[in-house]
């Protein structure tokens, strides 16, 4: 077993149990606000379309996990993917 | 002032009862009025672990459904003065009492108790919410396992939607050699994954199983290291400031101590 060790530092079980756990709790809580998720998004578009075109069918909203700047732990981000059709406002042109 | 104070965990076996047995019995030892609620109704535990379970003449339903008095059903611990418990119905389920009964129970208790502790069921279902219906805080008893932070987490959700805010975190059962090995989370893992305060550390003892099978809290055992940790919490409960046990240290004299008697560690 030793020359495992020499090889690849394995991490620790422990390690593994939290990194397991923060994930697992960045979906558990997600998931109970999927409705305020939903809402989200038809605000989101809703502001943006005031400016541009969107494709919204397109569009894709989702809460994951990112690594702070600052004090370097996991947390929580609110990922978005708004594809533009058009720069000018529909109504516009 | 009175204080309800509610045991919960989500996951079961993490300790729940355990918990309530000890902590309701430090209390009792600092001289306050205590009455032990279980609300685990169809799975009576509580009176087992205290050791109580031969002087049952009524239980909670009863007393939600008049069959009797509050001060009828409520069993009087002889061996620590002010200490009462009120235990489950065993032939009923949890549908038989609504959260507005515990309410009212718990504010009559209040009058003449200093403290009103409740055993929590398992789970997130009409027991849990019949359970923290009228408690003014929350202990949530988790392990530092996956599942049981996992489920801790769930339960801080529902408390606070439930508007009891800041709820405690207890972590039970930690082993200070297993943690030293990383094969354990730490207390810092659990605290800093559910960013909650931590009223207290219990460090896996043999002795709560002798404990509860004697049907006497450990809290009562001068030489238990986990009896220590709930006699630390309990003042904690009663508004001191008190440190963290520190495991390693004690667990390193438990060795040396073993080594000394020529015991394998």
């Amino acid at each position: 077993m030793e020359f495992l060790k020499i090889f690849g530092k394995k991490q620790t079980s422990s390690s593994v149990a939290k990194d397991r756990l923060k994930l697992l709790l960045i979906h558990d809580r997600a998931n109970c606000s999927s409705e305020i998720l939903e809402m989200l998004k038809s605000d989101i578009i809703q502001v943006i379309s005031n400016y541009m075109e969107i494709d919204k069918e397109g569009l894709d909203i989702q809460i994951s996990q990112a690594r702070s700047e600052e004090s370097n732990a996991v947390v929580p981000v609110l990922y978005a993917n708004i594809p533009i059709k058009n720069m000018r406002k529909a109504s516009n042109s | 002032m009175s204080e309800v104070i509610v045991i919960t965990s989500g996951k079961g076996g993490v300790g729940k009862t355990t918990t309530t047995a000890n902590l309701g019995t430090g209390l009792a030892l600092a001289e306050k009025k205590v009455a032990l609620i279980d609300a685990d109704i169809g799975l009576r535990n509580l009176d087992v672990v205290m050791g109580l379970e031969n002087r049952i003449v009524y239980d909670l339903v009863d007393v939600v459904e008049g069959h009797c008095r509050v001060r009828q059903a409520l069993i009087k611990d002889k061996r620590y003065s002010g200490m009462f418990l009120l235990p489950a119905a065993q032939t009923r389920d949890k549908n038989a009492i609504s959260p507005e009964q515990m309410q009212k129970l718990c504010e009559t208790l209040k009058e003449d108790f200093d403290y009103i502790l409740v055993d929590c069921p398992a789970g997130i279902e009409q027991g849990f919410k019949n359970a923290i219906a009228g408690a003014d805080r929350a202990i949530v008893v988790t392990t530092p396992e996956v599942s049981a932070v996992r489920d801790a987490d769930r339960i801080i959700g529902l408390l606070e939607a439930n508007d009891l805010r800041n709820p405690k975190l207890l972590v039970n059962r930690v082993k200070a050699d297993m943690v030293k090995r990383g094969d354990m989370m730490a207390i810092e893992d659990v605290m800093e994954i559910l960013a909650v305060d931590i009223i207290g550390v219990v460090p896996d003892d043999d002795q709560i199983v002798v404990s509860s099978n004697r049907g006497e809290p450990a809290v009562t055992d001068p030489n238990s290291l986990a009896g220590q940790a709930y006699r630390n919490i309990t003042k904690r409960i009663m508004g001191e400031e008190v440190p963290l046990l520190n495991l390693e240290e004690h667990q390193g004299f438990m060795q040396r101590l073993k080594k000394m008697f020529g015991l394998s560690v």
